[in-house]
């Protein structure tokens, strides 16, 4: 294929090469392709209706702001969980670093089980909430406490390696120019690891965006209200409508491809930065 | 200061000038709030399980998860555990290896492809296989005409969950072997051995590490995929049902108790390769501090 | 990793020698119905299966399959083997006729009483000593009651208790407008929809949200005998719909393994007294008027109306009021306007 290939001594380019090409086609790319072929059958007027029905956008808005709340809560608390991880030593700290993979682990609907049987009014902390007037389960806030749950791992695990690998050098420096601690946290550690932490947060937005399972059982699903736009393509099959479904789909895999666009964008950059 | 550091990374941290650490109270707020924003999105969930399993008695618990339902349910998400984690592990193999010892046109397509089935919705998922391989499908005629059953049937179960945990090794060893380079093969392939032996004795020590960590990640997904699997499962009781799946028909039984244990148990086995995966770090850290 | 694969290759030999055994020494039948009919089917299959072995047949073993009704008929229609569906309403049996050609067109007529050997109805389910006052539908649009029920979008049981509260209306109010207003004020007072039925009785039990559920008269039961006893009251309407879910043999699927004798038999042994007794026991009111009779106490008189009679049939009802742009999505879009 390439020149260097051609003359590099380490054998197998051809079949490892080919290998995993074919199994990213038979796996990924062609079943892609067949569901935006198949929105074909529709006619653009037809697409148009179904993915632009204010029911759908309704949903898109509540994915898409509830995504980026829920990475945002990521970016902040993940960032700092990942800092205190690494800089501090403190009692069962271990336990804490292992625990941090659980939404990895955990199948997403056992969280939403267990989920909304913790912030429902019923619930351990929910019924505390109530008091204070603060609905949890079954409303907005229920779908942002969700898609939290499930991105959590994504900031703290990008940031962490690269926080770990930070040289105290360049903090010591600062600190000898008479730079405050704060200063020196905004200005030379914060943008060191902002690379890192902008793609655990697009990470954990694009995860947020097509999460179901742990959703459907906290958010209430109330049409044009907290219904998720995952939940609306269920329903749209389970209607019999394939091709709705597949429109909605098709729209669902261009945000996941421009949302994966932008993490390489980022990664790109952050790689040129460094 | 640089080099006591590495050596002795605890007393170091213990020691810094004050200049490049926190006040006390600034290092005990933040722990404060990074532990009760932990204790709010993982401790107390994971409570909940544990404290709906057992809340009737460790024999009620063992009477759920060794009833013939779960034990099939365990079954089947073991056997699919099987065929996937090793598929994705040969293949994540074989792309690390392709795209870290060669150049070639494409590969930053290629790695940004990788990346993608981890951004597509699990509903989306199954609805993808079920347009291609049901009956209705472009697939579906043929396949039924020569009686071969995908969704509906454990292959389909399978088949999303590949896709589904696809990336997982890939991710974990595409870095590692970029980051190795290939002068040692080159070296071992120069004096003579063949290609399959300077892959097990040269480049498999170097990345084991890295490959177990990626192993421990796609297993523990693998092992708790739903939404896509609930597309394409058919739901048949004792036959097509994972245990996630066995989880959401037991709670949708009024079984609170019973579908908490199996919970339970899945988060145990979750812990289980959490533990391996922190040991499997800590044992690289290791290595990376004696090399 | 050798000895890893080895052990993947027995446990996959194993598992074809499993599974392929099973096969060669009984009939095996795949039962794919909705929720509420898992306590039912789990012992009407011992029950069946006591009877064939009777007759000197081998054992059959009747594997099951739950979910949400409409959900159950999508897997059937893409593939899903089923040689029975046992399902919530008959637009989603019909739908296999429709979108699969899995069945012929006059299945319905196939077996007695328009294929439904069992039928329930819609009650309302409130908490214990009712302490809103709720004695019928009228009740349910007051503004100070919570209304629980599932999206009839996702949900066959659900579409059940839309009509039946339309009906309701159409037949107090007179006239389509008045229904419309009515279901809607309804709607006004549900705060959490769930996908399926299931979901929402968890919804109304375990989350202890909302005052009056909305239920199959056997879910009502099931969740007053089995998830608190005392701590719910059933209250029956006034009027109320006849909820006839039926059953139907899949005939592609049952000619294609050669399991139609068994399926048949499996579906006919529905009426049998013993399986109409069953019935009743698990809360569904039989079908056959003379067992019926004997249950008069546990199910309470109620004015019934059929879909076909106040909707002219499945396939109407679903046109006006479920479909994409039907009444239900206009309730949806008014409710979503006043909120804001």
């Amino acid at each position: 294929m390439s020149q260097s290939a051609a003359r590099s001594v380490i054998p197998g380019f051809g079949i490892t090469l080919g290998f995993s090409v074919l199994y990213l086609s038979l796996l990924f790319l062609l079943p892609v392709a067949g569901l935006v072929l198949f929105t074909f059958k529709m006619t653009w007027p037809e697409f148009w209706a179904a993915v632009s029905h204010p029911q759908v956008v309704a949903s898109y808005k509540l994915s898409f702001l509830a995504s980026f709340i829920g990475a945002s809560i990521n970016a902040v608390f993940g960032t700092l969980t990942a800092w205190v991880l690494v800089r501090y030593t403190f009692p069962g700290k271990k336990i804490v670093d292992a625990l941090v993979d659980l939404p990895f682990a955990l199948p997403t609907a056992v969280a939403g089980i267990a989920l909304v049987t913790l912030y429902a009014s019923t619930g351990w902390v929910g019924h505390y909430l109530d008091l204070f007037g603060i609905r949890v389960a079954y409303s907005e806030i229920g779908v942002v406490i969700a898609l939290t749950y499930i991105g959590l791992p994504f900031v703290v695990r990008t940031v962490q390696p690269v926080l770990a690998d930070f040289e105290k050098e360049l903090e010591e420096a600062s600190a000898a120019l008479g730079a405050s601690r704060l200063t020196t946290v905004r200005r030379v550690i914060l943008p060191a690891i902002l690379p890192a932490l902008l793609t655990g947060y697009a990470l954990a937005f694009a995860r947020a965006v097509g999460e179901y399972g742990s959703v459907i059982f906290i958010s209430g699903n109330m049409p044009y209200k907290t219904e998720i736009t995952p939940l609306l393509i269920v329903a749209k099959a389970e209607q019999y409508d394939y091709n709705g479904a597949a429109a909605i789909g098709v729209v669902m895999l261009a945000a996941a491809f421009i949302l994966l666009l932008m993490i390489n964008g980022l990664q790109w950059w952050a790689s040129r930065r460094g | 200061m640089s080099s006591l550091a590495q050596t002795q990374p605890a007393l170091a941290a213990a020691s810094l000038p004050k200049a490049t650490a926190e006040p006390a109270w600034v290092k005990w707020t933040l722990v404060t709030v990074a532990l009760t924003f932990l204790t709010l999105f993982l401790v107390l969930p994971l409570s909940v399980v544990l404290y709906g399993a057992f809340e009737l008695g460790v024999k009620v618990w063992w009477d759920a998860i060794t009833e013939p339902d779960a034990l099939a349910a365990i079954r089947l998400t073991l056997f699919v555990l099987v065929i996937v984690v090793p598929l994705n592990a040969i293949f994540g193999i074989a792309i690390a290896w392709a795209i870290a010892k060669f150049e070639f046109k494409g590969k930053t397509l290629l790695i940004s492809i990788i990346d993608m089935p981890f951004a597509i919705s699990p509903v989306v998922v199954g609805l993808i296989f079920v347009i291609l391989f049901g009956s209705q499908g472009w697939l579906g005629p043929w396949l039924s005409a020569h009686d071969i059953k995908i969704v509906f049937a454990v292959p389909g179960i399978i088949i999303v969950i590949l896709f589904g945990t696809l990336p997982f090794v890939a991710r974990e060893l595409i870095p590692l072997m970029q980051q190795q380079g290939k002068e040692e093969e080159e070296a071992s392939l120069t004096l003579g051995a063949s290609g399959w032996k300077t892959f097990w004795y040269v480049t498999l020590p170097n990345i084991k590490w890295g490959l177990i960590y990626g192993v421990v990640l796609c297993n523990a997904r693998a092992m708790g995929e739903f939404g896509a699997v609930a597309i394409v499962s058919g739901r048949i009781r004792g036959e097509t049902n994972t245990m996630p799946l066995h989880i959401e028909v037991l709670y949708n039984e009024y079984m609170f108790t019973a579908a908490f244990a199996v919970s339970s148990l899945l988060t145990g086995l979750a812990l289980v390769t959490i533990v391996i995966k922190s040991w499997v770090e800590y044992k690289d850290e290791r290595r990376h501090k004696t090399a | 990793m050798k000895p890893l694969i080895n052990t993947a290759k027995k446990l996959a030999l194993a598992a074809i020698i499993a599974s392929g055994s099973f096969a060669a020494t009984a009939t095996t039948l795949l039962n794919v119905s909705y929720d509420p009919t898992r306590e039912f089917y789990r012992e009407y299959n011992q029950l069946f299966n006591t009877h064939w072995q009777a007759q000197d047949n081998p054992a059959a073993t009747v594997r099951q399959s739950h979910g949400g009704s409409g959900s159950q008929a999508r897997s059937v229609i893409d593939g899903l083997d089923a040689d029975v569906v046992t399902l919530a309403l008959a637009y989603d049996v019909d739908a296999l006729r429709k979108r699969g050609e899995l069945i012929p067109e006059n299945w319905q007529s196939r077996l007695p009483l328009n294929s439904s050997p069992y039928t329930s109805t819609i009650v309302l389910l409130v908490r214990k000593g009712n302490p809103k006052n709720i004695k019928d539908w009228d009740d349910l649009v007051r503004d100070d009651v919570q209304v629980i029920t599932p999206n009839p979008k996702t949900s066959g049981g659900a579409r059940w208790n839309y009509l039946a509260a339309w009906g309701y209306a159409l037949k107090k109010y007179g006239s389509d407008e008045k229904a419309y207003e009515f279901v809607e004020k309804i709607y006004k007072n549900v705060p959490v929809l769930d996908p399926a039925a299931r979901g929402a009785t968890n919804t109304f039990v375990q989350r202890r949200i909302g005052d009056v559920f909305i239920a199959w008269e056997n879910e009502a039961f099931l969740a007053v005998e089995q998830l608190g006893r005392g701590e719910y009251e059933i209250i029956v309407p006034s009027t109320s719909i006849l909820a006839e879910p039926p059953v139907t043999v899949v005939d592609k699927n049952v000619d294609r393994k050669g399991t139609r004798k068994a399926a048949e038999a499996y579906l006919n042994f529905l009426y049998s007294d013993e399986a109409q007794h069953l019935a009743a026991k698990h809360y569904y009111r039989p079908a056959k008027p003379e067992i019926a009779k004997q249950y008069l106490e546990k199910f309470p008189q109620v004015n019934f109306f059929t879909v076909d009679e106040v909707f002219a049939g499945w396939d109407n009802a679903q046109e006006t009021h479920f479909n994409d742009g039907g009444r239900f999505d206009a309730i949806l879009e008014a409710i979503a306007r006043a909120r804001r």
